[in-house]
């Protein structure tokens, strides 16, 4: 595979390059770049301290040759972590070149030639198999206390018999037969027939599905009789939700290519709700937008905020919250079942299970609960991590932030509960940075099924392990376990002025922007001197009462010794 | 007396207090020359105290015989009375409309309010500007300070001393004055220790259209610059404003007559500007039913954060030229009361650490607001609920508000800058605009003089400079930083400021948590420092000490 990478660089090394400082665009240091098999690295030249700018090839979202000037030629490489580095190349042909390494370089063609496969290679194989156990879904079940009297894991997935985009291993209501479980696997979208998704404490649980393959009028009886099951199984209500989290014209446009929503007059004890949030051409669409208003040189306040506004973003973060908050009432105050899906249930079905997730259990708002609740309702769901963050090069229509929309809803969770959050900012934003970088194996392909085929758990590192080992950077000090926020159900305003622009993660490298001082570290920093002034305490404690002895000690033998033996 | 006419019903029982995110409370509503209370007779439940003069408006509302009053305060906040009986309730609305719009300043609460506390240092003579000259003094001998101003007949807005160039003497001051609005002549503001450069402010001069000088003027800021050196002046107003400004006697400084002097014109709104952006800010803040297009519209559309932006890029400015361009500044606009105090006060703040301190603050809004001439009094005499329905000219005008605001956005780039937090800032708010205490009274020192109101109120200085109240407004993430801070103006820099606009419009339980973990974090810290501390000294004791003197 080096060998493929290699002959896409045509140019390693040019000297007298320019990187301009995109905030300022005044500001420019010059130095050499390098184009090497895995990164973009611009080194400073005459700087007291090596100053060195890294850029992995799988977090290059696009780079563009602009217009020659005098100067020299501008290449601009916009990054999936919002990173934005505009070089100017004192030749033409060279930045030609550079232009040409790095397209073929950010988008390959194989799963192979990806990062995650060439870092760290040579460690521990049985180390490395290991720490993938970390985060395991079969204990993340038994934790919700699964399977139990009312729901039961069925094999009916194994070997991806039924749906090749479901994880291997599922749960179905306990009533749910084989033949149910088929028929109604072959009424919905791939396979994805309705399974849980989230048991909370209460009994009321949590589904997943695609959308019914209905059409104007079609039905079938086992997918009728399989929600009824999940309605049995809720001993406390005699009917349930189905949300549909498209808006109301999606899934009537979806009826026909045969496709569509459940006819409540089809199943019986369903109450039928749209939520509204918007498709994956829309959501790319938004991001684009704020990032073009983001990224605005001197922009004025109502450039920026009209911008904000026409691009939609906050209003598709609202939407998503309050899908969330609606199945959260759902479940903890009416104690009702409710069934979630979209058009393929891998997407916005994933976004609303798990913001769901979030408010309505403190686990999920523990570091491990996080990593946790991703491998579960993405990673192990079938979201389409390959295409939507276009791992390789594939079609652009495919590429949305459906995930990042996710990460932002916890962080404006966070925000309306500031203690209530084992992690903080840096983890949500070192996660999205990864879910990109193709630097660890979690997030490559797009169903449990290819990663399988892949091998990945015997040729990549795991995420999770890695932020685990580094979990101090990810603690927000102002978690308490005990406290009265942390605990229980959250239940967040969702006004629109609850919801704010997340500069932290948009704007992550215009750090001309943020706060020049941060609370956060301020108090990490007190946190980590606080532990080891315990420790201090500790040991001196310790001494001072070794002392203490030895005084007393002292004081019965003072008369017997000499004071040059004392000391 | 007076109040007793105006209270038609001072007693109604079975009143229901509404508030959002907050229990509703059945109780008492009693009215008094001050106060609206409603008290629920039990022990545990929270009274409502509300001041009449924090109340802007007021609106009744009938169904059947039940009456509503929706009051609307100053500071924001909107609750709702359910009162039973329409008499009552028109008789409470009457009443509440007569005492929160009195006319006589002299009627105000601060005039019958006597503190509950131990007056331990006097505010009225907290900062006196004989005490802030004396610092100047340390500094630099190049001024001198003038009581040209005694009688308050060179200038009305300005206090009886001013600073001034040392080698200008009272005759020159007097004819700058005559050549400046309001006879506001450029006086000192700020002293920038650092390199020696000044920040003078002063009213727009009287060029009118004919291009009119003055040579007094002319010298007297000359006099403030180093030999070779050219100085700024900044102009609040945009070219075009300062330009029409001429055709009513007004003007600018023209390049010929100050050829020592670049000009910057900059673009802060006038103060009847201000006071819609309040309304339209409130307004979007208090609607709950907004979607979110409807919602980023309209806060776009108040313009508010456009001028916290402007406000504070003219201050970065200002700012500038003084610490990084090593030059001497002269600040004005129109009036000189109102967009060149927001300019002139934070720019200091941005420039001296001593004014990130909670007396140094107090020091500055004395200095750069209240003797500086700010008319509090008539900026503050309604806030965002104001109806207009006055027929005396409209003079309100959130301009201190603006300044807060700034504040705020600076504190919150630099949260561990500041000796106060934001509290200190939402407590001057409040009273700004209404309060017990005397300091906001009248419009300037003249006023406040014949109001005698340091012998007949009680200062907010008196108040807030308790140890109790100092630790409750201090930042307990502060540490001295003795720096020059420049904070940016990019709109994702510049937030809402959610501690007053959105103050009743969510619950604050959850900020409020946060914030009393991160006391006790800091504070845990603390203690455990001096428990290490003082282990350390008993454990070097004891193997220092002779053991016999230790023991005895």
């Amino acid at each position: 595979m080096e060998t493929i990478v290699m002959e896409h660089i045509r140019l390693p090394k040019v000297e007298n390059v320019r990187l301009i400082d995109t905030v300022t665009s005044r500001r420019a240091s010059v130095g050499t770049l390098y184009l090497t098999a895995t990164h973009t690295i611009f080194v400073e030249n005459e700087t007291e301290i090596l100053t060195e700018t890294w850029v992995l090839h799988s977090l290059v979202f696009s780079v563009e040759k602009q217009a020659s000037t005098t100067t020299g030629c501008p290449l601009l490489v916009r990054c999936k972590n919002f990173q934005v580095l505009q070089f100017v190349i004192p030749q033409e042909r060279d930045c030609h070149d550079v232009h040409v390494s790095l397209l073929h370089l950010s988008r390959p063609e194989h799963y192979e030639e990806l990062y995650c496969f060439s870092y760290n290679a040579n460690s521990d194989r049985e180390d490395r198999r290991k720490a993938w156990d970390f985060i395991n879904l079969k204990a993340e079940y038994s934790r919700m206390g699964l399977p139990n009297h009312l729901w039961k894991l069925t094999p009916a997935n194994h070997h991806y018999k039924v749906s090749d985009t479901y994880p291997a291993d599922l749960y179905v209501p306990k009533s749910a037969t084989p033949p149910v479980i088929m028929g109604s696997s072959k009424f919905r979208s791939r396979g994805r027939f309705p399974t849980l998704a989230v048991f909370p404490p209460t009994q009321a649980a949590i589904c997943r599905s695609s959308q019914p393959l209905s059409g104007f009028s079609a039905r079938c009886l086992e997918d009728e009789q399989m929600l009824e099951a999940i309605v049995r199984s809720n001993p406390r209500s005699d009917f349930m939700y189905v949300v549909d989290t498209r808006p109301k014209l999606n899934a009537m446009a979806n009826r026909a290519a045969g496709k569509g929503y459940e006819n409540e007059d089809n199943y019986s004890n369903i109450k039928f709700h749209f939520v509204g949030i918007e498709n994956i051409h829309v959501m790319r669409n938004s991001l684009q937008k704020m990032l073009e208003v983001s990224e605005a040189h001197f922009p004025s306040m109502s450039y920026f905020l009209e911008g904000l506004e026409s691009s939609g973003w906050l209003k598709h973060i609202k939407a998503v919250v309050d899908a969330g908050v609606f199945i959260t009432k759902a479940i903890a105050e009416e104690g009702i079942s409710v069934l979630v899906h979209c058009s393929d249930g891998w997407d916005r079905t994933a976004q609303v299970c798990s913001v769901a997730s979030v408010l309505l259990d403190p686990y999920y708002r523990t570091l491990k609960g996080l990593m946790v609740l991703i491998e579960r309702d993405w990673v192990s769901f079938g979201h389409k991590f390959s295409h939507r963050n276009n791992h390789l090069n594939g079609d652009p229509k495919e590429v949305s932030p459906v995930i990042d929309q996710f990460l932002e809803c916890v962080w404006q969770l966070s925000e309306q509960f500031p203690c209530a959050f084992e992690y903080n900012e840096r983890f949500l934003i070192t996660i999205h940075h990864h879910v990109y970088s193709c630097q660890y194996g979690n997030f490559i392909g797009n169903n449990q099924k290819e990663r399988t085929e892949l091998g990945l758990q015997e040729k990549t590192h795991s995420l999770w392990t890695y932020l685990w080992k580094n979990r101090t950077d990810y603690i927000n000090p102002l978690y308490r376990p005990d406290h009265s926020q942390t605990q229980g159900v959250l239940r967040p305003l969702t006004a629109p002025y609850c919801f704010k622009f997340w500069g932290a993660l948009y704007n992550r490298f215009d750090r001309g922007i943020h706060p020049r001082q941060s609370v956060m570290e301020y108090l990490m920093a007190i946190r980590e001197e606080t532990q080891q002034l315990e420790e201090q305490l500790a040991s001196h404690e310790m001494a001072s009462s070794m002392a203490g002895q030895e005084e007393c000690w002292y004081k019965g033998q003072q008369y017997a010794r000499t004071e040059g033996l004392m000391m | 007396m007076e109040f007793a006419e105006l209270i038609k019903t001072p007693r109604v029982d079975g009143v229901v207090l509404r508030r959002p995110f907050q229990p509703t409370v059945e109780g008492t509503l009693c009215l008094t020359g001050h106060h609206l209370i409603l008290s629920s007779r039990q022990d545990n439940t929270e009274e409502l105290w509300l001041l009449h003069a924090n109340i802007d408006c007021i609106e009744k509302r009938f169904v059947g015989t039940l009456g509503t009053i929706i009051v609307k305060c100053k500071d924001l906040r909107v609750i709702q009375l359910d009162i039973p009986g329409m008499e009552e309730c028109l008789n409470i609305a009457s009443s509440i409309e007569a005492l929160s719009t009195l006319d006589s300043v002299s009627l105000m609460y601060p005039f019958f309010y006597r503190p509950m506390f131990e007056v331990i240092e006097d505010g009225w003579n907290s900062f006196l500007p004989e005490d802030s000259f004396k610092d100047l003094e340390s500094m630099t001998d190049e001024w001198r300070l003038s009581d040209v101003n005694q009688d308050y007949c060179v200038c009305a807005s300005y206090p009886p001393l001013v600073a001034v160039p040392k080698d200008v003497d009272d005759d020159t001051l007097r004819k700058a004055a005559a050549f400046r609005h309001a006879g506001r002549f450029p006086v000192l503001s700020y002293y920038h220790k650092k390199n020696g450069m000044v920040m003078m402010r002063s009213g727009q001069p009287l060029t009118g259209t004919n291009g009119r000088r003055c040579k007094e003027d002319e010298k007297l800021i000359n006099a403030t610059l180093r030999a070779g050196k050219r100085g700024y002046i900044i102009d609040t107003r945009t070219i075009a404003v300062a330009q029409q400004a001429k055709a009513r006697g007004g003007g600018f400084e023209s390049e010929a007559n100050y050829p020592q002097w670049r000009r910057i014109h900059k673009a802060i709104e006038r103060s009847s500007v201000l006071q819609e952006s309040l309304i339209k800010l409130v307004e979007a803040c208090n609607d709950q039913s907004h979607n979110m297009d409807r919602w980023l519209s309209k806060l776009e559309a108040s313009n508010w954060q456009t001028h916290v932006k402007e406000i504070l890029t003219t201050a970065c400015l200002a700012a500038q030229c003084i610490d990084r361009e090593g030059a001497s500044v002269l600040v004005h606009g129109t009036e000189g009361t109102d967009s060149t105090l927001q300019v002139t006060s934070l720019a200091q703040i941005i420039l001296d650490p001593t004014c990130r301190t909670i007396r140094g603050f107090q020091a500055l809004v004395e200095r750069e607001w209240l003797q500086a001439g700010h008319p509090f009094q008539q900026r503050c005499v309604q806030s965002a609920y104001g109806n207009g329905s006055s027929v005396k000219v409209r003079c309100e005008a959130p301009v201190f508000l603006l300044f807060l605001d700034c504040v705020w956005q600076i504190l919150r780039q630099f949260p561990c800058s500041f000796q106060f937090s934001e509290h200190f800032l939402v407590l001057l708010f409040e009273h700004a605009y209404a309060s017990q205490f005397g300091t906001f009274l009248g419009n300037s020192a003249a006023e406040r003089a014949k109001l005698k109101l340091s012998q007949k109120t009680v200062s907010l200085w008196s108040w807030v400079n308790r140890p109790q109240e100092a630790q409750r407004l201090s930042n307990p993430l502060y540490e001295a930083n003795s720096l020059v801070i420049w904070p940016s103006v990019a709109p994702q820099s510049l937030l809402l400021w959610e501690g007053v606009f959105l103050r009743w419009n969510r619950s604050s339980r959850c900020l409020d948590e946060a914030y009393e973990e991160m006391v006790h974090i800091i504070e845990y810290n603390k203690e455990l420092q001096n428990k290490v501390n003082s282990l350390r000294r008993q454990l070097a004791e004891l193997e220092t000490d002779d053991p016999l003197q230790h023991t005895e």
